[in-house]
């Protein structure tokens, strides 16, 4: 049980060099600009995809997503980890999904993708990855004040095959209703014609490419928001390895690949008010940090029974609903009319839960 | 004796709070950590060998891991 190389200090950090490099060729293979891999924009896609929003430009079943919970359901079933839990919290943790997908969609982008807007040259990403932080930062001080979301119980097999048989569920449609040329809706699933919905990498290639990162991610462990919750509350750089290797992977093979830009104006999919990047990734690192895990981390979670890591993939999914829905989510042109009250509420509710779940264990 | 912590059903990262805890405050020489899933148990050995704990033995039972870890000989 003791050779598990993945979790090592260089397993990590191959782990986060594959995610870097796959990101980057997805983009090159068709996936919107900066945006190679980028775990709460995908979720929304699917949610738009599914019709839970119908913002016309952000629709499309993600099979990265897909991939990132069967590839880590499949790692967990082959070494015997998959484990089906479920109890702590769960409500919290949807309410924690809400705002954690607000927020990202405030800056536009998930931990991940601030990384890969970076490594694009994006400079706005900067204040992106500082709100990040300090979002995190607060949630370690929770963390030290005794907060947490009590334990889970161990339930049923069948509790936690779910979230990868909701997956499974997704593919199917997407087989069966694939996307046609020029056609908004194929069968019950709508498609984007233009803007970032409508630009991805081959289905096959991006779902071979979500499943070997979620297999290898899964056996890692690897974690964005946990590399600096790790660094701020332990002093601990294991996952931060992971981290550093993503963004200098994606920088060296944009700039192999001429996918570099340097500057902030006219940066893809992105805007460039300094506060509010660094506000909406603020709200959504303290999100991330309060729920225990990066969109990515949950997905994989998820992936190996955790019913409620399944819980706050969900609650990022109806977060982003809502965030087009009510004009939450910014675009290149600005923030959305409602995006500054969504994040004070936001993060008022995250002080709230913060403050006031401290069950002793 | 030793204390015992039981961070079974804890996500990230309580198992570790809950042990770098138990090593700050317990006077025992030896910890027991109850975890329920290879994670915990990766996390937690990991947090230990960081201050100098070491591993002492590492059981499998049928709800996750029994992990004794030892405090380092040198003073107190």
């Amino acid at each position: 049980m003791k050779n598990n190389f993945l979790a090592s200090r260089w397993g990590i950090v191959a782990v986060g060099a594959v995610i870097g490099i796959a990101a980057a060729l997805l983009q090159k293979l068709g996936n919107p600009g900066n945006m190679g891999i980028c775990v709460a924009c995908f979720e929304r896609d699917i949610a738009g995809a599914v019709g839970l929003h119908r913002a016309e430009v952000v629709q499309y079943v993600r099979p990265e997503i897909i991939g990132f919970v069967l590839g880590s359901f499949a790692a967990a079933l082959l070494f015997r980890e998959f484990r089906s839990r479920s109890g702590s919290s769960p409500f919290v943790r949807f309410i924690l999904g809400i705002f954690a997908m607000i927020g990202a969609l405030v800056f536009l982008g998930c931990p991940w993708r601030a990384l890969l807007r970076l490594a694009g040259g994006d400079g706005n990403a900067l204040f992106g990855i500082i709100g990040l932080v300090a979002g995190i930062w607060i949630g370690t001080l929770f963390l030290r004040g005794g907060y947490n979301l009590g334990r889970s119980q161990k339930t049923a097999a069948g509790a936690g095959l779910l979230m990868p048989l909701v997956m499974a569920g997704l593919l199917t449609l997407v087989l069966v209703y694939p996307p046609i040329v020029d056609q908004a809706k194929s069968g019950v699933l709508f498609y984007s014609l233009k803007g970032p919905g409508a630009m991805h990498a081959p289905l096959l290639l991006s779902l071979a490419a979500g499943l070997a990162i979620g297999f290898i991610a899964q056996r890692s462990r690897f974690c964005t928001m946990g590399a600096f919750r790790d660094l701020l509350l332990f002093g601990q750089t294991h996952l931060l390895g992971g981290v550093a290797a993503l963004l200098v992977a994606a920088f060296a093979t944009n700039m192999i690949l001429g996918q570099f830009k340097a500057g902030f104006e006219g940066q893809p999919v992105a805007h460039t008010l300094i506060f509010w990047n660094f506000a909406g990734m603020l709200l959504a690192g303290l999100a991330f940090a309060l729920a225990g895990g990066c969109p990515g981390r949950q997905l994989f979670l998820a992936g190996e029974g955790d019913g409620d890591a399944a819980v706050f993939v969900s609650g990022m999914i109806v977060g982003a609903a809502f965030s087009h829905n009510f004009g939450l989510a910014s675009s290149p042109a600005g923030i959305g009319p409602h995006g500054m009250a969504a994040v004070v509420v936001g993060l008022a509710v995250c002080l709230f839960i913060g403050f006031t779940l401290r069950k002793s264990v | 004796m030793a204390a015992t912590v039981d961070a079974r059903g804890l996500s990230c990262p309580q198992p570790v709070l809950l042990t770098l805890d138990a090593m700050k405050t317990s006077e025992e020489h030896e910890i027991i950590v109850l975890v329920d899933t290879e994670t915990s148990k990766e996390n937690v050995l990991r947090a230990a060998s960081s201050h100098g704990w070491s591993e002492k033995e590492v059981i499998a039972e049928s709800d996750g891991f029994r992990i004794t870890i030892m405090k380092p000989d040198r003073k107190k």
